[in-house]
């Protein structure tokens, strides 16, 4: 890797403007300066990338990571051209080719061969280029039998082929590659991971989007993390990815089997048949199957949330949410969904949840550590199980 | 030279390819194919010849009117098929200028091209008929060349704001429907200019439009046909006001385009 920097970005913001109403209309153009008010609130602001700063040096894979609507996507089009920043500059070196879909340009209606020179055009090949390594591509995507036939008839997976097998011939210095590339039987996406391969021994320069963690830390040097328009983490693809997957993993809680450390009892007219428990990084969602053994007229079903160390830190139930759990069949199942901020502290939990009469006079079914989660956060609160963020402002106080 | 052509290269390619797939596709699934190039032309000149000649005798004392007829519906069918045909073009083209940056103006060019093959193809016939009809060509007839000229510039020009005009407000379609209705008859394509009294065929002779189409006529069919030259009574520098329009809407197009350009690909 050399010191060359070959992609540079300094404060690149983008803005998209969305009308609610699309003023396409000549009509509305006059209407709209009449009423400029109505117009005025008629908009939005949408800000797709705040403030982005970083720079890629030659030879390197650099990953950009991010959940879906982050802004990732966005980027990698204001890299390409596609796009212009509101404000801030990119400056890229070299011959660049975006990868932002596979096969552009292709027409249905044209045969394989025809699209083949229509694509290649779109990556920069002459004609003449394009026929010295007609074969090749060919022969590459498996497709010789159906070269004059039209595109319309070929399968999807056909139609990957031949875009891969003409996207891999591609000559750049630098190529923005999203994530789209590695879609496909498991057979194509070994194809793709190959050509990544080669791309990192050939020390091309690679800007991989992505949110497949395992991709990014195997093929990228280095990565930077997009969260809500902003880049919240960068630096070596490994803990750029650790850090993705503390963030954002939603994790599903595990069911015991471990019969003997478990505690449950009761009448079993009615039961929690399963109970799992998904965290991410806004909230908790538990959801609590419970199955009716006999018919019963009504019933109370809740849960109780405890510490590592066996603290109580919260719970609720059906009466206590207003929500009457009315008349069950023998043998209906219903499933109820809680959910509820992550304001837990890191850690890991245990569910209690439980089944009683209407009158609570009688437990049908009360389960004890019945499934555990974790919750991940960029710190470690100690001592205290629940983490609600804080803010701190300091004022002086003047007389 | 050559450094301008690598710069140019990517879009040259491009362009290839573009009026290529939109030949190969114009076409397609039609029995007759690109004999349509020819047909509608031939069949719209059938037309208007047996309405405005036959009937309502409108040819007045133009020799050859069926040539200088057809002469005039080519020409306009041109301008016609490059303006109306590139109205679409970039909204049409949305999926590609949203996935890989390009030279928006390529596809622009593509269309007029494509429509500029056809007038090729379409000037054959006129030479046919040219030779049937017994129609003497001099020297003069290479004035064709700076007059098709003009005319592909003005079209490509006015192609240029129609589609990006398009691609903010879609009543532009309708509304260069109307204009070209309208137009076509401000034009004398059926008529001869003669018939008009004077003082409107002034005003309607400056439109670049009717005087490319004159001088036209003028220069392959009959020296008869009232140009622009003969309207204002034989002042060579008539002519800088039709020149001068098309060079206004070109400088306005492309300025419009350049600008607007960078921003299809959120647009469309």
């Amino acid at each position: 890797m050399s010191e060359e920097v070959v992609v540079s970005v300094n404060n690149v913001s983008k803005d998209f403007i969305l009308p609610h109403e699309k003023a396409n209309s000549i009509k509305s153009l006059f209407t709209g300066a009449v009423k400029r008010h109505n117009v005025q609130k008629g908009k939005e602001t949408q800000h797709a990338l705040r403030d982005i700063s970083f720079e890629i040096k030659k030879g390197e894979f650099f990953g950009i990571v991010g959940r879906n609507g982050s802004g990732k996507s966005t980027l990698l089009k204001i890299l390409a051209g596609i796009y212009q920043p509101t404000s801030g500059k990119v400056h890229t070196k070299g011959k660049l080719v975006p990868f932002i879909e596979l096969g552009v340009g292709f027409n249905p209606e044209l045969t394989g061969r025809e699209n083949v020179y229509l694509n290649g055009a779109m990556l920069g090949f002459s004609e003449k280029e394009v026929s010295a390594m007609y074969k090749e591509i060919v022969d590459f995507a498996e497709l010789e039998r159906f070269m004059d036939q039209k595109l319309k008839n070929y399968s999807s997976g056909m139609q990957v082929r031949l875009a891969f097998s003409m996207a891999v011939r591609a000559e750049a210095d630098i190529l923005l590659i999203d994530e789209v590339l590695a879609v496909g039987d498991a057979d194509f996406q070994r194809k793709c991971y190959d050509y990544f391969k080669k791309l990192k021994k050939d020390k091309k320069t690679v800007v991989f989007v992505s949110h497949d963690m395992e991709a990014v830390r195997e093929y990228c040097d280095r990565a930077m993390l997009i969260e809500e328009s902003r880049i919240i983490n960068s630096g070596p693809a490994d803990r750029v990815a650790e850090y993705y997957k503390q963030l954002f993993s939603t994790e599903e809680g595990q069911v015991h089997d471990n019969q003997e450390n478990q505690q449950r009892w009761g009448s079993n007219l009615a039961s929690v048949a399963s109970i799992s428990v998904e965290v991410n990084k806004d909230y908790i969602t538990i959801n609590e199957t419970i199955a009716a053994h006999k018919a019963i007229d009504s019933c109370v079903a809740g849960f109780r949330i405890k510490s590592a160390t066996g603290e109580h830190i919260t719970g609720t139930n059906s009466v206590l949410e207003n929500h009457k759990l009315g008349k069950k069949k023998a043998g209906e199942k219903y499933i109820l969904q809680w959910k509820f901020p992550n304001i837990l502290s890191e850690g890991r939990y245990y569910v209690d949840p439980t089944v009683h009469s209407s009158d609570t006079s009688q437990v049908y079914d009360w389960w004890e550590d019945a499934v555990k989660f974790s919750v991940r956060k960029n710190r470690k609160l100690p001592f205290y199980a629940v983490d609600p963020s804080f803010t701190l402002v300091e004022r002086k106080v003047t007389k | 030279m050559k450094n301008l052509r690598r710069r140019y290269r990517y879009s040259i390619i491009l362009l290839k390819q573009l009026v290529k797939t939109d030949f190969k596709l114009r076409y397609q699934g039609s029995a007759l194919g690109y004999l349509w190039s020819l047909l509608r032309p031939l069949l719209l000149f059938a037309i208007l010849y047996l309405v405005f000649g036959v009937f309502l005798k409108a040819k007045g004392n133009i020799p050859h009117y069926p040539v200088y007829l057809l002469l005039g519906i080519v020409l306009w069918n041109y301008f016609v098929e490059a303006t109306v045909g590139s109205v679409a073009a970039i909204v049409g083209k949305g999926d590609l200028i949203r996935k890989i940056n390009f030279p928006k103006y390529v596809i622009i060019l593509a269309g007029s091209f494509s429509a500029f093959i056809n007038l090729l193809i379409n000037f054959v016939v006129i030479a046919v008929f040219m030779i049937v009809g017994h129609v003497g060509v001099g020297w003069g007839a290479l004035v064709m060349v700076p007059l098709v000229i003009e005319l592909f510039v003005l079209s490509l020009a006015l192609a240029f704001s129609l589609s990006a005009l398009f691609v903010r407000f879609r009543d532009v379609t309708y509304i260069w429907e109307v204009i070209i209705q309208a137009a076509f008859y401000a034009t004398p394509i059926l008529y001869p200019l003669s018939l008009i009294p004077h003082k409107y065929a002034k005003v309607l002779i400056l439109n670049p439009m009717a005087q490319i189409i004159q001088d036209a006529r003028h220069v392959l069919v009959t020296n008869k046909t009232q140009t622009i030259y003969q309207v204002f009574g034989g002042d060579v520098w008539i002519w800088a006001i039709p020149l001068a329009v098309t060079l206004v809407v070109v400088a306005l197009s492309v300025t419009y385009f350049r600008s607007r350009s960078k921003h299809f690909a959120e647009e469309v």
